[in-house]
């Protein structure tokens, strides 16, 4: 549905996006997910024709983007980060105005009566813009993007700046979308992605470091896994028994509570599980372990981790490639 | 092209705009109008007034155009507009009607009803009245789309509004200037740009060609370059 190849966009002397190439199959709902400042806005924004690239493709269904304009962007609905909208008008007006604007072909009032529908405003149809919340306004943006029956439908951090009840509901509706639409969201909140998205992408600095299914992420995570625990006892024998334990490979005191217990970081190796040996170690010892959580699975380790991974990696290969310095002329 | 040119419309006059733009026009084209002719006396001429009512337009022309690109690149509606319309130039021409709606329908009813007290008083010459009034629309469809194109240079209106003032200005007046300047090239040169003394050629009554082309292709190549300027992004 989406194939884009080597895309790259340069800004004066920074790469917003360095050679970018990816595929969306029909049907897909992709997240994509980065770091604020990685490139997420500037790919869509080539993606619906809004700005160019410096060199590379983006084609909608078969239709170059830059060549074919016309028919690639009736393909696509698009909801930018700060959604486009006349405060001036009403929700109706509004959404008649890009349907006007769109060249749309089907039944004007129950389409977009049925856009309403769909994304819960029927009930704002007939007022201002400027008079509704923003939770409300972002979903007469997404009814924006979605008139015309685009195949495609791209949403630029849908749920920013929304409370936790309206980005439950915003999520809802883009799960719901991804019923009989391909989607693109871009996020940096690593939870949206996990619920809503069949696949993940996820860009740093321009370049994409990770690109796969939502249920396999968690089992690509690279690296030591890392147990929390809060034991009631000696912090410095705690301690001690701790980094006796094998397959222990680092423990560190994270805080002290003061009333005995404190808490510890314990890294153990990948394959090693060290829950039961420390369970029995405190046992034996008599100190009352109080909770146990495994930090790593859970997705923030896992994009940090493989943004951190990219940045190792870019250190290494500029120390490696680093040139004699040539010396200063003055 | 229609579905904005009907957004700008109603947005002329849910906003004050189009109201202010009517009031101040009306009133004082009707006083300029009485000045220049009815209360004239022996003086009275009607192409005094038609070339006061251009200066008038360093006023009004800036007010309907300076918003009509900037408000969208400041509240980023330009990225539905670039994103949803099959072409950017009807978007464009879409505004630039809209104004000309404007501009065009105050101007045409003014002078039609400002012609009955002229026969009332007189016999004007009709070839004259409206050749000189075909002329003030041409001034001002040119003006339009320098002010549109100004206006899609700066996400501030009030910068759009004041670089097209200048520039209105400057176009009115080169052809005063040009009187001060002793080489007869440029001076040829700036009286052909003035707005002015392309208004004088109608004013006796006659279809000058040469200045319908001048003012028509200003107007395309400021409209044609408000569209590059609003999809800068898109080659930049």
């Amino acid at each position: 549905m989406i194939k884009v190849t080597n895309l790259t966009k340069k800004y004066g002397e920074r790469f917003a996006i360095d050679n970018i190439s990816f595929e969306v199959n029909d049907g897909e709902v992709v997240g994509f997910l980065g770091p604020n400042g990685a490139g997420k806005t500037t790919t869509m924004n080539i993606i619906t024709g809004y700005i160019s690239s410096t060199s590379g493709t983006a084609e909608i269904d078969g239709y170059d983007i830059l060549e074919n304009p016309t028919e690639a962007k009736k393909q696509i609905g698009y909801l930018p980060e700060f959604p486009p909208l006349y405060l001036e008008m009403t929700v109706n007006e509004y959404l008649g105005f890009i349907y006007d604007l769109k060249k749309c072909e089907l039944k004007k009032k129950d389409h977009i009566d049925e856009i309403c529908r769909v994304v819960k405003i029927t009930d704002a149809q007939k007022r201002l813009i400027k008079n509704l919340s923003k939770g409300y306004r972002q979903r007469v943006g997404i009814a924006g993007a979605l008139v015309g029956n685009p195949k495609v439908v791209i949403f630029d951090e849908p749920t920013n700046g929304l409370d936790p009840r309206q980005i439950i509901d915003i999520r809802n509706l883009i799960k719901k979308l991804g019923e009989d639409h391909t989607v693109i969201l871009s996020t940096h909140i690593l939870s949206e992605v996990k619920t809503i998205c069949d696949r993940i992408l996820i860009i740093n600095e321009g370049k994409i470091v990770a690109d796969t299914k939502t249920e396999n992420l968690e089992a690509e995570i690279k690296g030591n896994r890392r147990l929390e625990i809060k034991v009631d006892g000696p912090e410095s024998h705690v301690l001690s028994t701790l980094k006796k334990i094998p397959g222990v490979s680092f423990v560190t005191v994270e805080n002290s509570y003061g009333n005995g217990v404190s808490s510890f970081l314990v890294e153990s190796q990948n394959d090693a599980d060290v829950r039961k040996p420390v369970f029995y170690a405190m046992a034996k010892a008599g100190w009352p372990i109080i909770s146990m959580d495994y930090l790593s699975g859970n997705i923030e380790d896992i994009f940090i981790s493989v943004v951190d991974e990219d940045d190792e990696k870019k250190a290494a290969e500029a120390e490696t490639k680093e040139k004699p310095v040539k010396p200063d002329k003055k | 092209m229609w579905a904005v040119y009907k957004r700008e419309m109603r947005s002329y006059f849910t906003s004050l705009v189009g109201y202010v733009y009517y009031a101040i026009f009306f009133l004082v084209s009707a006083f300029l109008f009485m000045q220049n002719t009815v209360q004239a006396g022996d003086n009275a001429n009607v192409s005094n007034y038609f070339t006061i009512i251009l200066y008038l337009f360093i006023v009004t022309i800036p007010l309907i155009t300076m918003k009509l690109v900037s408000e969208e690149l400041k509240l980023k509606t330009d990225q539905l507009l670039i994103t949803s319309a099959p072409s950017i130039i009807g978007v464009i021409i879409g505004k630039f009607l809209a104004a000309f709606t404007l501009f065009g329908s105050s101007f045409i009813v003014s002078s039609l009803i400002y012609y009955i007290p002229l026969t009332m008083y007189g016999t004007p010459n009709a070839a004259k009245y409206f050749a000189s009034v075909l002329a003030v629309l041409l001034c001002g469809m040119a003006f339009i789309s320098i002010g549109i194109f100004i206006s899609s240079l700066t996400e501030n209106q009030f910068i759009a509004a004041l670089g097209t003032i200048v520039i209105i200005v400057i176009l009115l007046l080169i052809g005063n200037v040009s009187q001060y300047i002793n080489s007869e090239f440029i001076r040829t040169i700036l009286s052909n740009i003035s707005f002015s003394s392309r208004y004088s050629n109608f004013a006796g009554g006659i279809l000058d060609y040469g200045s319908l082309f001048y003012f028509l292709s200003i107007s395309a190549l400021f409209l044609f370059l408000s569209t590059k300027a609003f999809e800068r992004r898109r080659w930049m």
